[in-house]
């Protein structure tokens, strides 16, 4: 059952986020990468992460994506130009190369000392559990990370004002 | 429960997908989508490593990159925007002016 709910879900984010690659229209690369997101969240739900699926979902197929998409409509972008074909050597090139990594990645976690199926405490991945550890042993990347996130909404209210004067 | 080694496998899959279009598209919003989907490719590993090794510290990492990722996500399309109304286009092929 387990195994059939991922490979369901593995396979649409594969083919969502290969779609998001070749489309040519951004809105419906936009929408395939939300589908995508989608996916990742229910396959964080099999690995326990019920919280992080949650925020997955909120921030980054609510916020960032509407984020994305009024950018791209704002902008009004017309179907980029189809890649000239001088560049099929490098294509060719990039293939390659991504299917001798796979190759090597594959060896890699094959290599893999295996991993003793462990008993999960109860409140593994609950909202609870992580914010304990928030809050007590990684206190200080939680503060830093709201300092960047101050630091984020500064730099973009500026950077998109019409003028720097 | 899913060996770990298939979420391992999907993730890279997922990252090398990332890389392809962040090499071979021309929208630079599009590359910024790309990017996306590999910190998205990366957080599924971190995920699966929690899970084989029964630790919660990879779903504080996972955290901190989905709050880093939406931080460069405002940055990044507040820099595309003023790229646009400077340059009016968003080919990266165009703008070249830092090209050596």
């Amino acid at each position: 059952m387990e195994q059939t709910v991922f490979y369901v879900f593995a396979a649409i984010a594969l083919g969502s986020s290969l779609a998001m690659v070749l489309q040519r229209n951004p809105v419906a690369a936009a929408m395939n990468l939300v589908l995508t997101m989608f996916s990742l969240a229910a396959l964080f739900v099999l690995l326990h992460a019920h919280f992080l699926a949650v925020i997955q979902l909120l921030v980054y197929a609510g916020a960032v994506m509407v984020l994305f998409l009024f950018v791209i409509m704002f902008l009004n972008l017309t179907e980029e130009q189809l890649l000239p074909g001088r560049k099929s050597i490098l294509h060719g090139a990039g293939i390659a190369l991504a299917v001798y990594a796979l190759l090597q990645i594959r060896e890699l976690v094959h290599r893999m000392p295996a991993a003793r199926p462990r008993a999960l405490a109860t409140d593994f991945g609950t909202t609870k559990a992580i914010g304990k550890l928030l809050f007590s042993d990684y206190l200080l990347p939680f503060e830093l990370t709201s300092v960047l996130i101050l630091a984020a909404i500064v730099g973009a209210v500026v950077l998109a004002k019409r003028r720097l004067d | 429960m899913v060996p770990i080694e298939q979420y391992l496998m999907l993730s890279a899959v997922l990252f090398l997908i990332g890389v392809a279009g962040v090499l071979t598209r021309r929208n630079a919003i599009i590359v910024l989508m790309c990017v996306e989907l590999m910190l998205n490719a990366v957080n599924l590993s971190f995920l699966a490593f929690a899970r084989a090794l029964g630790d919660m510290g990879g779903h504080v990492f996972v955290f901190v990159v989905i709050a880093v990722a939406a931080a460069e996500a405002a940055v990044g399309l507040a820099i595309l925007l003023a790229v646009f109304r400077n340059r009016e286009t968003l080919n990266i092929d165009e703008l070249n002016l830092m090209r050596w």
